[in-house]
């Protein structure tokens, strides 16, 4: 199948070039390890009035909210690549060709999911000498979530990078778009703090509702609403993000 | 192997508040026959390389029609991908990664087997001497090197028309000698090659047959010789002072043996004449008689400058 077949050509490109820049390895693996380390053990004395008192529980609270964060962040600032490609020209060369214009957004997206995972899963391996504890085919359903995230939060980066075509204009216009997602999901502290009027807010930002179920797999609750309705949320943005992109590869100047 | 009727397009530029719109190609037609070095030759921003990138189906035209290598670019621009190659501008490599494997992964995308694209990067190398590189990065080639890995990239879907956005912009005067070499090479091979320049030498030495666009129209279209025969005898070219030159212009004008006659932006004067070894001895007596001095006069045959210059009304090397 040529799409198939088109994504993995780009895919492993983009791969090839993440493993040739070890740099970025590098940072992508010890900016979460330093939340883990670092912040984590603040939140200990702040999570305890909604009965978290043992590290486990902690951890169980704050680990994935921390995989929804890098799954955002890392997603987002992916466009800056892309740019730094454009610029190259590697872009329209492959425009002239009879590539597939969705398979030159997904093979990206796909080399993004895939350095998420590896991540993701330092990061859950880490965390297990704290007392972090779950089940398998929970963590999975988690990353599948959290693999649907960097998806839309990739492809609408690379989608935003082709009409802007300049790092000056993608650099705020990401911070922009993070930082009230960020505060509102409920990532470094959940929303049960909040008051009521913000929690409302939150209602409307969909990273809450994955973070919400990120947290519930983790806490192996598979059975809980917040599972299906976040996947649900997810799984609808990712195709939207992707489709909007796709177009984006497609009629994209220079 | 490319007809083109009417062809279009035009861009809105947004300054400040209000939206312009630029018309880069106004009406386009052309033909280009197979097997020949078809050159575009134009000032920057006459739009050669936007009527390039609609025929390589960058960019969408706004009217029109074309057919290339066969293929309706409107209705079937997926066609078109399969048989052409285009090289832009601006180099279209990534700096990490080495020539062979730029040339497989582009073969690659054009549908081609693993085995097969391996085979025609080793045969690209070969032919384009970059066999001794083709293990190292991108970025450590040379201007003229990594030009001839674009090319190389072009081609290695052996299109049957290959479009060369400006191919020696910015190279020394070795490696445009050599990037010329490569690219007859292509046409004795039996490719097509569509080239845009905005060097006279180079369309004058390198072209079959080339068109000069200004203000995104073809303003004249045929053989380098024919075109500068269009131009009938020599060219005299008098160097005056900007003081001077009105007057000189106005009594060398009523002369008989003068076909034809410009003024130079910075002083001086083109004069076409029928022959230029009797016009020199009279002009010089012309201008003598008025005590005009003249500080240098020359005589040569038309060059493709003075075909841009009598259809346009100014100099290519000025505009």
């Amino acid at each position: 199948m040529k799409l198939a077949r088109d994504t993995w050509l780009i895919f492993q490109r983009q791969t090839l070039l993440l493993l040739r820049n070890p740099v970025w390895i590098f940072v992508g693996v010890f900016q979460p390890v330093m939340y883990l380390l670092l912040f984590a053990p603040l939140l200990k004395p702040a999570l305890a009035p909604m009965g978290a008192t043992s590290d486990a529980e902690v951890y169980r609270v704050f680990v994935p909210g921390l995989l929804v964060l890098i799954a955002i962040f890392g997603g987002l600032f992916q466009g800056f690549g892309l740019i730094a490609e454009l610029r190259a020209g590697v872009i329209e060369r492959s425009r002239v060709t009879p590539v597939s214009r969705l398979a030159l957004l997904l093979g990206r997206s796909m080399r993004d999911v895939v350095s998420l995972l590896v991540q993701a899963v330092i990061i859950t391996v880490l965390a297990l000498p704290f007392g972090l504890r779950v089940h398998v085919a929970d963590l999975l359903l988690a990353y599948l979530l959290l693999a649907l995230i960097a998806l839309m939060t990739s492809a609408v980066s690379y989608g935003v990078a082709l009409l802007v075509k300049s790092e000056d204009a993608l650099a705020p216009l990401m911070n922009t778009v993070a930082q009230p997602v960020l505060l509102l999901s409920g990532i470094l502290l959940p929303l049960a703090f909040a008051p009521a009027w913000l929690r409302r807010v939150a209602d409307w930002n969909p990273f809450s509702w994955a973070v919400d179920g990120t947290r519930a797999l983790f806490a192996g609750d598979v059975g809980n609403d917040a599972v299906w309705q976040g996947l649900l949320i997810t799984v609808m943005l990712a195709a939207l993000a992707v489709v909007w992109a796709a177009r984006a590869f497609a009629r994209s100047v220079r | 192997m490319i007809e083109t009727k009417g062809l279009r397009k035009s861009f809105r530029s947004r300054q400040g508040r209000e939206t312009k719109t630029v018309d880069a190609v106004r009406g386009v037609d052309l033909v280009v026959e197979p097997g020949e070095i078809f050159g575009f030759l134009g000032p920057n921003g006459a739009g050669k390389t936007t009527t390039l990138r609609m025929l390589a189906t960058l960019i969408a035209p706004d009217g029109g029609e074309a057919t290339v290598a066969g293929a309706d670019l409107r209705k079937d621009p997926a066609e078109v991908r399969r048989r052409i190659g285009y090289v832009a501008q601006g180099g279209s490599t990534w700096d990490e990664v080495t020539a062979r494997e730029e040339l497989v992964l582009h073969a690659r995308m054009y549908g081609i087997g693993k085995a097969e694209a391996h085979a025609r990067a080793a045969r690209a190398l070969a032919a384009f001497q970059l066999t001794e590189y083709a293990d190292r990065k991108c970025k450590t080639y040379s201007g003229g090197q990594r030009r001839r890995v674009d090319i190389a990239l072009g081609i290695i879907h052996e299109p049957k028309i290959v479009f060369l956005d400006e191919p020696t912009t910015g190279l020394d005067p070795q490696s445009r000698a050599h990037m010329w070499d490569e690219i007859r090479r292509l046409r004795a091979e039996g490719m097509t090659v569509f080239i845009t320049t905005h060097y006279l030498d180079e369309a004058d030495a390198l072209c079959d047959r080339i068109s000069i666009m200004d203000h995104g129209r073809i303003v004249a279209e045929g053989t380098p010789a024919e075109l500068k025969r269009e131009i009938s005898g020599d060219v005299v070219t008098v160097g005056l002072s900007r003081a001077a030159t009105p007057t000189a212009a106005q009594l060398l004008d009523t002369q008989p043996y003068v076909a034809k006659l410009e003024t130079l932006d910075e002083g001086g004067l083109r004069l076409f004449v029928d022959e230029g070894a009797t016009a020199i001895p009279q002009i010089l007596r012309t201008l003598d008689g008025s005590s005009i001095d003249l500080t240098s006069i020359e005589l040569h045959r038309p060059s493709l400058d003075d075909v841009f210059l009598t259809k346009t009304g100014r100099s290519l090397r000025e505009s």
